[in-house]
């Protein structure tokens, strides 16, 4: 298979990041293609649920957030115990990877139209609701047995932050309009989408090569655990989604969100609300590893997982 | 004409942009009447801030104030975001016109 064109620019990106390179994408780009591809999966996603029956999507939420929640639950005693982090940082840690990566989400999005693979339009609501539930588990952990706090902050952090405004947002607009109403938009948020996603990951290869100093403080467990992590999560997420009888694309997408760590919504939730984790090791391993590990190895790999899991159940 | 200088405060905090919002809250609530914010780039114990992305922005912010609430809201800073934010502060005399603005 011929390689996946946006990776390839993420590679572009981190290659010029480790070379040092004057090539900069300037602030104001990144928040615009930000605004863009978050507003276009939200459409998308709400276009694919107005085909769809709301009340035959409840189990299924309930099952992928639910499961979804022990990600974090999971990761935090793991990074405690093993990892021999504070309190504080094994729950941010753990709130990152429980968390979910919009981009990684697209970039899987785009893999499996590359393979031909069909998978369910609705997955965005998935997308939208695994973001905050471990931001909160996140919160939580890192406070229990001290005073209560911080949870009105992340609530309002993570409501009130642009991806939940613009995905959500996109996603009432798209499931209200339906396809033929956005029809009008679709050469500017659907024909437009691959390549502008191609030039933000350019960027998000700048800004990983610039985490990569991170992993130095991070040491050689969180390295190794920013690698395993999301392999179990993403076998949890595509046994989860066979379980609930989504197709073998659909398990994928799945398997990604759970493997997935969010590099956005997570550390300005818990630069917040946890003030004294250090975001270097959050960061570091969620943006440093993670995210190019998911886009080279590990979306191949839970397609793969979906389709041995599909083949087994 | 003449021009009626008077001495105020000026304190220029720097610190990371996810803060900016509750640091200008704080200051607003502990006497100050204004204030101005600009992106800022730079390096420091907390490493290099270059404003590439959301999570390396960092902000400068200016307030002119009397000299009380000047340091009320620098000791509030120092006991609230030193430890766990990358943020500086420091203050400088200055000459202002209209003083009844600050």
């Amino acid at each position: 298979m011929p390689f996946e064109p946006v990776i390839l620019f993420f590679l572009l990106g981190l290659l010029a990041g480790v070379m040092r390179s004057d090539l900069k994408i300037p602030a104001v780009l990144y928040e615009s293609l930000s605004i863009f591809l978050l507003l276009a999966i939200g459409l998308k996603g709400g276009v694919e649920l107005a085909r769809q029956s709301l009340s035959a999507l409840v189990l299924p939420v309930l099952v992928v957030v639910g499961v979804g929640a022990l990600i974090p639950l999971i990761a935090f005693p793991v990074l405690q115990r093993l990892g021999r982090l504070s309190r504080a940082d094994a729950a941010s840690v753990a709130a990152h990877y429980g968390s979910v990566s919009v981009v990684t989400f697209a970039v899987a999005g785009a893999y499996l139209s590359g393979v031909g693979q069909a998978f369910e339009g609705y997955m965005v609501v998935f997308l939208v609701l695994l973001e905050f539930p471990a931001l909160m588990i996140g919160v939580w952990l890192a406070r229990r047995g001290a005073n209560a706090g911080g949870q009105g902050k992340v609530l309002h952090e993570v409501f009130a932050g642009k991806s939940i405004v613009l995905l959500l947002g996109g996603l009432v607009i798209g499931w209200l309009a339906g396809a033929d109403g956005l029809k009008p938009l679709d050469r500017v948020f659907f024909d437009l989408f691959k390549g502008l996603l191609a030039i933000f990951l350019l960027e998000m290869g700048l800004v990983a090569a610039s985490r990569l100093g991170d992993l130095r403080r991070a040491g050689a467990f969180l390295i190794g655990f920013a690698v395993a992590m999301p392999l179990f999560a993403g076998a949890l997420g595509a046994l989860t989604a066979t379980l609930l009888g989504l197709s073998v694309g659909g398990a994928a997408l799945l398997a990604t969100l759970y493997a997935s760590a969010s590099y956005i919504a997570a550390p300005a939730a818990m630069r917040i609300a946890v003030p004294e984790a250090n975001p270097a090791l959050s960061i570091g391993a969620s943006l440093g590893i993670t995210f190019p590990f998911n886009l080279v190895v590990g979306i191949p790999t839970y397609y793969w997982l979906a389709n041995q899991f599909q083949g087994a159940i | 004409m003449s021009m009626l200088h008077t001495r105020r405060t000026l304190l220029t905090v720097i610190c990371e942009a996810s803060i900016e919002a509750r640091v200008l809250a704080d200051a607003r609530r502990l006497g100050a009447h204004g204030s101005t914010a600009s992106d800022a780039r730079g390096w420091g114990q907390h490493g290099e801030r270059d404003g590439g992305w959301p999570m390396s922005g960092n902000v400068r912010i200016d307030i002119l104030c009397e000299a009380a609430v000047a340091d009320t809201i620098a000791g509030h800073l120092q006991e609230h975001y030193f430890r766990s934010y990358a943020m500086i502060c420091y203050l400088s005399e200055v000459s202002v016109l209209r003083s009844e603005k600050f």
